[in-house]
């Protein structure tokens, strides 16, 4: 295995003379990660024996560890599973239309992966080790139930390592005819191997929430198959494919406006500006339909145990959904504010301008109704003043129906400037080109008005009406407009008359800082997430199978939370700009 | 009334007006809601001020020109005192010592234990479902009298503080923070499944978890008093009168 490694690489950098440099760092991290993954698996999952259940890490204490350490592999394994996602798509329309600007931009994010793998591979080295060396009980269990996945993996890790550096090192070798397609199949490859990696590492991390396929009252192994298929997997599974691409799409925009704002020429900058919109649209795609993954896992870890629901939803991690809330408000915003100050670089953007007020009153009128809390922080004056801890109008904003409405209005809202920015430099010939504007307004307006008055509705019937009927017309309306209107667009705007090009690259360097602020709301929101999924098992490792008799035990505060969340943010997005730093040096060397 | 185009201008109106609404909602709203809300309407100012760059300049502009326009020294003079002036009142205004009781934070609907013991006896609350809701679809007499039970039992032990409407306006409610659960509201029952609501009822406010404090509620613990099927039967009765179901999953 080694030695494909050692051949695939050294190749790898002969063939690309700029890529020395980072070819010669890949090589030694692969080689570092390998040795991370042969040495811990085999060695440490048999013969713990009699050994103390736990040890202590210090200064930081165990769970700290522990928890950084998952945290920022997840980030990089996130990253590097989203971004190729996209990449071989993007590869596959530049084969399809010819158009080489998508081959380089393709080429570019492969590049980003690289290197991130290895250092995927080192954190999950670092987190393997020290939950071994910590939580030598937990490990001892876990890994008698899942030994054979655990065997695997590696094994297939290595194959990832392979394929994501022949993706990206073979790139400019393989152009032509059938080896440009094969180059593809490579990409293919990188993705398919990746997704079994996460659907593994998945069937750990999803066993200790919902496990299945034991004996409830031993613990004992009674289905390998019933424990990986455990209740919590598949919508684990999706729930994290789709949040990879748009965290793949988030810090690959990141990275764009970055260098966007280091660009000295006219061409750098165009380059730049078009690829941080390219991972900005994957983000803010992908993003939407994120709220259906998340509901799917919710409905289930709810059906799997109110207890856990409730936690999750309704007890003391309540305070994290308004904090959820504020945090993707900060991501509508800055998406929305993206593409509002994109209209300044087409000719024709400005006759669209005016809107924006519009789209942001609503956008804002929908932060404050999605987080408004349930349960409101008040002093006993204030509690005597309201009557009781229940406002009687702003109360009633602290529920289901409140705010399902706000986001759905708040996509809308966004899709509507999304429809403007791609009209921005458009003009209809259509002979019924009035009619069929009219019929777009008519949908988004119809499409409102309903999504309103399901949400007004809604306070007065069942819940389970309101949650498998009402919310689900409202994501559909939703939909529905979007595609409609969509389609309608390709109608109006063939053979339309055009006020100018898009001039890439003559943006305002604020959109830039949307842009970061996007990439670093987003990871921080990982982490949070994280978290969440997590601390749903409160003091069991294994759910009300195996308990977390440690001292650290308990459920952390939330201001101890984001702390740690905000430290594993800034290691991720630190390495990320590491890695950036380490890819940009070859670049200097093909400018001299 | 040109000067209402300018985008610094228009800022300052948009946050005053905000905030006079806000404070005339009746009954007022706590500080911490307030500032939630003003902050997200300075953040949406903010957004708005610099969507264009000809929209940035000209909030820009009255800064700039008070910051470096020889003229306008002693408005310049004026406004960077009263900032600190401003921010040294404030600051003193919060150091004032007050004997009020710092805000807090109830969880209104905690997490249940996965299952409790009832009499000695365990529930488990996961799989615990009420014995009487399937006489709903097989005898409907029978249901009628369960729901009766229920009924007695309410108006025997509970009305005093949930109210004769089940809407927590009890004869007693006003004198308790909390204040007794109101049924009907959408909030409360109906968000919850039945077994959810036998713990509440078996184990009262001292069986809450320390997140919801146990201390400060005034809901009595019932095991003792009550036994299961009186309190299945209550628990009927609280959702037929409401015409609320409870919350399932199926
Ligand atoms: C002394 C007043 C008092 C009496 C009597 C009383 N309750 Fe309560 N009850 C409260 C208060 C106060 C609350 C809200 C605080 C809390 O959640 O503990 C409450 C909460 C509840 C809740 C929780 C509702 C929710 O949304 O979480 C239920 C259920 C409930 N009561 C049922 C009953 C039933 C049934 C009876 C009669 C057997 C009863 N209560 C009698 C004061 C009372």
């Amino acid at each position: 295995m080694d030695k494909a490694v050692f051949k695939a690489l050294n190749g790898g950098a002969s063939y690309n003379p700029s890529g020395r440099n980072s070819g010669l760092i890949s090589l030694a991290s692969v080689l570092l990660a390998a040795w991370a993954l042969m040495w811990a698996f085999p060695a440490l999952a048999a013969n713990i024996g009699a050994g103390p259940e736990y040890r202590e890490f210090p200064l930081i204490g165990s769970r700290v560890a522990v928890w950084v350490a998952a945290e920022v592999h997840l980030m990089f394994a996130a990253f590097v599973l989203g971004v190729p996602m996209f990449a071989v798509i993007v590869e596959l329309v530049a084969m399809l239309t010819g158009e080489k600007k998508y081959d380089a931009l393709a080429r570019e994010f492969s590049k980003l992966v690289t290197l991130s793998t290895s250092i995927t591979a080192i954190w999950g080295g670092i987190l393997l080790f020290l939950l071994v060396t910590l939580y030598p009980k937990f490990w001892n269990y876990l890994s008698g139930i899942f030994a054979p996945t655990m065997w695997i993996y590696p094994v297939l890790f290595l194959l990832e390592l392979v394929f994501v550096y022949l993706y990206y090192y073979s790139w400019d070798r393989m152009t032509e005819g059938r080896s440009k397609w094969v180059h593809f199949g490579l990409g293919i490859m990188v993705n398919v191997v990746g997704t079994i990696l996460l659907f593994l590492a998945n069937t750990w991390a999803t066993f200790m929430m919902t496990p299945g396929g034991i004996n409830p009252d031993t613990g004992e192994l009674v289905s390998l198959f019933e424990a990986i298929y455990n209740f919590a997997w598949m919508p684990i599974n999706i729930h994290r494919l789709i949040a990879n691409v748009t965290f793949g799409g988030a810090v690959a925009a990141g990275y764009a406006a970055f260098k966007f704002m280091y660009s000295k020429t006219p061409e750098d900058k165009a380059h730049y500006d078009w690829m941080g919109y390219v991972g900005m649209m994957i983000a803010m795609w992908s993003f939407l339909v994120l709220p259906f993954a998340g509901y799917y896992l919710m409905r289930e870890i709810y059906a799997y145990d109110q207890t856990m629901g409730i936690t999750m939803m309704g007890g003391f991690l309540s305070w994290v959904w308004i904090i959820q809330a504020l945090v993707i408000s900060v991501l509508f915003l800055g998406l929305n504010y993206y593409m509002w100050c994109g209209l300044e670089r087409i000719e024709g953007g400005e006759r669209y301008q005016p809107y924006i007020k519009y789209l942001l009153t609503v956008l804002v009128l929908g932060v404050m109704v999605w987080a408004t809390p349930h349960s409101l922080i008040a002093t006993p004056e204030e509690v005597s003043a309201m009557g009781g801890a229940h406002h009687e109008v702003f109360g009633s904003l602290g529920v289901m129906s409140a705010k399902m409405t706000a986001v759905n209005l708040m996509i809308l809202a966004s899709a509507i400037g999304f429809m403007f920015y791609r009209r921005a430099n458009k003009i209809a010939t259509h002979p019924s080109a009035k009619m069929l504007n009219l019929v777009q307004g008519g949908i988004f307006g119809g499409a409102a008005l309903i999504i309103l008055y399901l949400g007004i509705d809604g306070y007065f019937v069942s819940p389970i009406v309101r949650v498998e009927k009402y919310s689900i017309w409202q994501v559909l309306l939703v939909l529905f407009a979007i595609l409609s209107t969509t389609g309608l667009d390709v109608i109006l705007f063939r053979n339309c008359r055009t006020t100018g090009g898009i001039n890439w690259g003559r943006m305002a360097p604020r959109s830039q800082y949307a842009l970061l602020l996007v990439a670093v709301a987003f990871t921080w929101l990982m982490g949070l997430m994280g978290y969440v999924r997590s601390i749903s098992r409160q003091h069991w490792h294994v759910n009300k199978v195996l308990e977390d008799t440690s001292v650290d035990a308990f459920s952390p505060a939330l201001g101890y939370v984001s702390t740690v969340v905000t430290a594993c943010t800034i290691i991720f997005l630190g390495l990320v700009m590491l890695i950036f730093w380490i890819n940009s040096l070859t670049e200097k060397k093909k400018a001299a | 009334m040109q000067f209402l185009k300018n985008a610094l201008v228009q800022t300052v109106i948009v946050l005053l007006l905000g905030f006079v609404v806000l404070e005339l909602v009746q009954p007022p709203i706590p500080l911490s809601l307030l500032m939630f809300y003003m902050s997200a309407i300075a953040v949406g100012m903010a957004v708005y001020s610099t969507s264009t760059t000809e929209r940035m300049e000209s909030f820009w502009a009255p800064i700039r020109t008070l910051l470096v326009s020889p003229s306008l020294k002693l408005l310049r003079i004026a406004v960077l005192t009263a900032i600190p002036a401003g921010a040294a009142v404030l600051t003193a205004f919060a150091l004032i010592p007050s004997n009020s009781a710092p805000a807090t934070l109830r969880v209104i609907h905690p997490a249940p234990p996965g299952s409790i013991t009832f009499e000695g006896k365990p529930i488990n609350l996961r799989e615990a479902v009420n014995p009487f809701r399937e006489l709903k679809g097989t005898d409907q007499q029978a249901f009628a009298g369960k729901v009766e039970l229920g009924r007695e039992v309410y108006f025997k032990n509970c009305f005093q503080c949930h109210g004769d409407h089940l809407d927590g306006e009890g004869p007693f409610a006003k004198a308790f923070n909390p204040r007794p659960a109101n049924f009907q509201d959408v909030g409360t029952i109906a968000q919850l499944q039945e077994s959810y609501l036998f713990w509440r009822i078996a184990k009262g406010g001292p069986g809450l978890p320390a997140e919801s404090t146990p201390g400060r509620s005034a809901m009595p613990r019932w095991e003792g008093i009550l036994n299961t099927d009186q309190i299945w039967a209550v628990i009927l009765f609280l959702y037929e009168k409401t015409g609320h179901p409870p919350r399932t999953w199926e």
